[in-house]
């Protein structure tokens, strides 16, 4: 018996004028999954990802969640109504954060419930307390995102994602503009979420959480999957040179 | 004929009754000129092509001409189509839309530099883009406008000086009235200026209050 995959890219392909960006990318992920997008920048890794909300639409090839495309071509309106429809199973977390920054951490976290799901205000308040108690945001909740560090900012971020209760989270670089020690403290969270089975695609720059949180490792380089596998046997016995070649600069870059 | 001040304080019944009316004025307009600058500008940036070429009209006629000339063409204009408008709501009019067409292209501006970030944050969330766009990036634009806005409604006090010529009893025809029975020009001119002054203090308190209030939320 054959499963609908709960995420599949078919083909995909993304081109801006002459330049390709993505070349027939496939990947399938499966629910439950953790997978992270790792490869040299200009690689399509971020492309890719923000394809699969249509953010950044592909120029051919499907994206399908549980079976149902994404990116249908759809007269305006009904493509509107879809993809609202869609993205709201589809949380995505920035690397600048992208918090609403004349909104309080409580309104940031309550606005698409309550305009999307027609939450009430205590049903709301209620709902982000709960998100916010969960990514240990809950005494700022009064705060404005000007008044929050980057790492506190960005552990709203995924709060405001979560409220939505979405299906799939997308992690788009999301410690890259992060200080080192405020790292530690998102890569927490995003941990805390894979422990509770959330499906989860990554693009990251750090390869120790991707080797430590995720189950697959995919490595792209010029718009295409070079490789991938479990962080274990892509991160320790590569089989492509140029994957190889990615690690050893990361590893310098390290010391 | 010395100066002579005495005379002022028989008349402060008037002219402060002038003053009230220029704040009403003020204030009535002030609020036509903002929320029809923050319509202005998403119709100039976002409407379709039937709202937004009389929108464009409208911010060609009223940046493009005096404002004396608006106001008579609101109010003795109008007239000879049916349109009999009383004073205070042609000189409403007429300063509002005037201010609301350059604080639309502050706001207009404001929207453009509006991080993408934001939109892109708000559509991922589901969104709509006319939700996002009122939800989020128009309150962000608008927030960083506020000093700007906040010269051109200074600009509009000073301005709605102009709706004493269509008859609406503000302080600058209070001060012509009283003017007209003593002859004390420059006592009355001098009386009005003062008061003008005075306005102008709150409003600027009024402003920094707002700058204050939305400075976190930045």
């Amino acid at each position: 018996m054959t499963q609908t995959p709960f995420v599949e890219i078919r083909h995909a392909q993304k081109s801006y004028g002459t330049l390709e960006v993505l070349r027939d990318v496939n990947l399938t992920v499966n629910r439950g999954e953790i997978v992270a997008i790792i490869g040299p920048s200009g690689s399509g890794k971020s492309t890719l990802l923000r394809a699969i909300n249509d953010l950044d639409p592909l120029s051919a090839g499907e994206v399908l969640l549980e079976g149902v495309q994404v990116n249908k071509t759809l007269p305006p309106r009904a493509y509107e109504a879809h993809i609202n429809e869609m993205r709201q199973h589809i949380g995505m977390v920035f690397q600048h954060f992208n918090l609403f920054p004349h909104l309080t951490v409580r309104q940031n976290v309550t606005m698409a419930p309550k305009l999307l799901k027609r939450l009430g205000e205590a049903e709301a308040n209620r709902l982000a307390e709960e998100q916010l108690a969960h990514v240990g945001m809950l005494e700022r909740i009064d705060y404005y995102p000007s008044q929050l560090s980057g790492g506190q900012k960005q552990r709203v971020a995924i709060a405001r994602a979560l409220a939505m209760k979405p299906k799939l989270m997308l992690f788009d670089e999301a410690t890259s503009a992060l200080d080192p020690e405020l790292v530690e403290e998102v890569n927490q969270v995003m941990k805390r979420l894979a422990e509770e089975h959330m499906t989860m695609i990554i693009v990251t720059h750090e390869m120790d959480f991707a080797a430590s949180v995720c189950d697959r490792v995919i490595f792209m380089d010029g718009g295409v999957v070079v490789e991938e596998g479990p962080p274990s046997v892509v991160f320790r016995t590569p089989t492509q040179e140029r994957t190889r070649n990615f690690l050893r600069k990361y590893l310098e870059g390290a010391k | 004929m010395g100066l002579d001040f005495s005379i002022v304080p028989s008349f402060a019944g008037p002219l402060l009754l002038g003053a009230l009316w220029t704040v009403l004025l003020t204030v009535v307009s002030a609020v036509l000129s903002f929320l029809g600058g923050i319509a202005l500008a998403v119709i100039a940036l976002y409407g379709p092509w039937a709202i937004r070429l009389p929108a464009r009209f409208i911010a060609w006629l009223f940046m493009g001409t005096p404002l004396l000339l608006q106001l008579f063409l609101i109010y003795f204009g109008l007239v000879q189509i049916g349109i009999d408008l009383p004073a205070f709501v042609a000189g409403v009019i007429g300063l509002g839309l005037h201010y609301a067409v350059y604080n639309s292209e502050l706001i207009q501006t404001a929207i453009l530099a509006v991080d993408r970030g934001q939109m892109e944050a708000a559509r991922t969330l589901g969104l709509s883009r006319p939700q996002a766009l009122v939800r989020v990036v128009v309150p962000q634009a608008v927030r960083a406008v506020v000093p700007p806005i906040g010269n051109n409604m200074i600009a509009l006090l000073k301005d709605s000086a102009l709706v004493s010529v269509i008859g609406v009893a503000e302080l600058t025809l209070a001060a012509q009235l009283a003017i007209g029975r003593t002859y004390r020009a420059f006592e009355f001119y001098a009386a009005a200026a003062v008061l003008y002054y005075v306005i102008n203090l709150g409003m600027e308190a009024v402003l920094r209050r707002i700058e204050r209030r939305i400075r976190l939320s930045r």
